[in-house]
């Protein structure tokens, strides 16, 4: 479904990624695992095109990802829930979840994802007036994950969703993620919250400094000695 | 009290035409992170459309509907040609589009006054002066009419800013520009349509004060310096904070002018800006949140 091929990623000078190459199956939930600074983060960037990468290709469903503006990506299906969240704090929950669905597809579906979202997060319902800035940090990663929705998602990327959370919410949203994914949507998460990630996933890959260094599914990786080691402290 | 009244009626009915000045100076400070300093003589340019339409028997308030189009499409033109290549080049100054900005003012000026001359030129109609009492206050035909004009607008852009996608995604692109591009916001066309919106609105305030003032070719520095002041008082880059601030605004100049002399109006505003940034540096929006 997606597919990145060897692709090198530079701040400036200073090169981030080096030759990474993977590839996300329709349906599956697929996670990317790393320190912090192996380049996570970087790799979503670069596939939602706000980074470019100097040599190497990002294809989903045929069409070249690293070839177009960034805006231009979401009306594809990859949706990008960033980082801490990102919300637009001085608007209300209800204008944030719209400004998810601005790509001609998704705003004529508006009020019926509308609808679903809340349903989905009945929190949302009995926020939407209130300005996303002034909610807790579960609740704006929620409205974070229901304004990627709003979008249509066919490939949903987190990047680092638990960051910030207390653990009982980190194992929400990590059950949010699943529920998604049974509805239909593949998933991409990034995260350094590797063993509960890697019990949830389908397949995984490691990332070290910029490089992909192991791939398996989730249990493969849960038994690898290096994993064990460096990630899971045993 | 008399006195007192009408001194505070001129202040406001003169406030809500600043804030349109005000509001189209704040949303460009938010969405591209700069001040205009070619805000004012944005306006000079759409008086003297006004003028010219009025030598050809437009009425000020029809002529409008020409001066704020116009001034949409300089504002968008500015901002795509001129301001938003600025940002690929490579340079110590960040500050470069600001700069652009005041040499944008100076070369209008320096066209209006080539056309025009420096003469001081009046739009004069039928109602400029004209006035109409409650009780023993008096009220200028000409300013309460475009006072009211000047709070439809704001009306109006209060709605396209909250109801409509474009607004959403120009406060969305102030707000978070990375997060708005991830949202597909093509933050490049929302700079090039802030751009013309605030051009617009200052030409509407242009068009209506024409009437008001006497029209010159440098009538377009006082006015970005009340703009500015304006969008500091308010808060940068907040648009109901531009509301308060060219009212306050407004009623400094009218009551400095009654209380104290006409001749300090302009000083009346710096002075109120130097203590708004010395004990209030956020402006209003400290106060109010919004």
């Amino acid at each position: 479904m997606l597919k990145v091929e060897n692709i090198n990623v530079f701040y400036g000078d200073l090169q981030v990624l080096w030759g990474v190459s993977f590839e996300v199956r329709e349906g599956e939930i697929l996670v990317l695992v790393g320190a912090n600074g192996a380049g996570k983060s970087t790799t979503l960037k670069t596939i939602s095109g706000i980074l470019k990468p100097k040599i190497g290709s990002i294809h989903f469903k045929g069409a070249r990802l690293d070839e177009l503006p960034a805006d231009q990506v979401i009306s594809h299906g990859v949706v990008h829930v960033p980082e801490a969240r990102r919300l637009f704090r001085e608007m209300t929950v209800e204008e944030n979840l719209v400004m998810g669905s601005l790509a001609p597809e998704a705003k004529k579906k508006r009020a019926e994802t509308l609808a679903w979202v809340y349903e989905l997060f009945p929190r949302m319902k009995e926020r939407r007036k209130q300005m996303a800035g002034t909610m807790s940090g579960g609740e704006q990663q929620m409205a974070a994950i229901g304004r990627g929705l709003m979008a249509l998602p066919k490939l949903l990327m987190f990047d680092e969703p638990s960051l910030g959370l207390a653990p009982i919410l980190v194992q929400e949203v990590f059950d949010i993620a699943k529920r998604i994914n049974k509805e239909g949507v593949t998933v991409l998460l990034v995260e350094q919250n590797v063993r509960q990630t890697l019990a949830l996933c389908h397949r995984a890959y490691v990332l070290e400094n910029g490089r992909v260094v192991l791939s398996g599914t989730g249990k493969e990786l849960l038994n690898d000695d290096h994993v064990k080691e460096a990630y899971l402290g045993i | 009290m008399d006195v007192f009244l009408q001194t505070f009626v001129a202040g406001v009915l003169k406030g809500g035409l600043y804030a349109l000045i005000g509001i189209g100076m704040t949303l460009i400070m938010g969405v591209m992170g700069i001040i205009n300093l070619a805000h004012g003589q944005l306006m000079m340019v759409a008086m003297y459309i006004t003028y010219v339409l009025h030598l050809a028997g437009v009425d000020p308030y029809l002529s409008l509907f020409v001066a704020m189009p116009a001034l949409f499409l300089l504002g968008a033109v500015i901002q795509r040609f001129l301001l938003n290549p600025l940002l690929k080049a490579d340079t110590i100054l960040p500050e470069n589009q600001v700069l652009m900005t005041v040499g944008i003012g100076m070369v209008l000026t320096e066209v209006v006054r080539f056309i025009f001359k420096s003469d001081y030129k009046s739009v004069t109609t039928g109602y400029s002066n004209a006035t109409f009492f409650l009780g023993n206050i008096s009220f200028s035909m000409a300013l309460v009419i475009s006072f009211l004009i000047a709070i439809g607008f704001t009306v109006a852009m209060f709605f396209f800013l909250i109801r409509t996608d474009i607004g959403r995604s120009i406060r969305a692109t102030a707000q978070d520009k990375d997060a708005a591009v991830l949202m597909g916001v093509n933050t490049g066309r929302i700079t090039i349509i802030t751009f013309g919106i605030g051009s617009g609105l200052v030409a509407a305030a242009g068009s209506l004060l024409a009437p008001v003032f006497y029209v010159f070719p440098d009538i377009g520095g006082p006015f970005t310096a009340r703009a500015f002041i304006i969008t500091i008082l308010g808060g940068l880059g907040s648009t109901v904070g531009a509301i308060f601030g060219g009212v306050t605004l407004g009623l400094a100049e009218s009551f400095g002018a009654t209380y104290i002399s006409m001749e300090f109006e302009n000083i009346i505003g710096m002075t109120i800006f130097v203590l708004v940034l010395l004990f209030l540096p956020g402006g209003f929006k400290r106060l109010t949140k919004i």
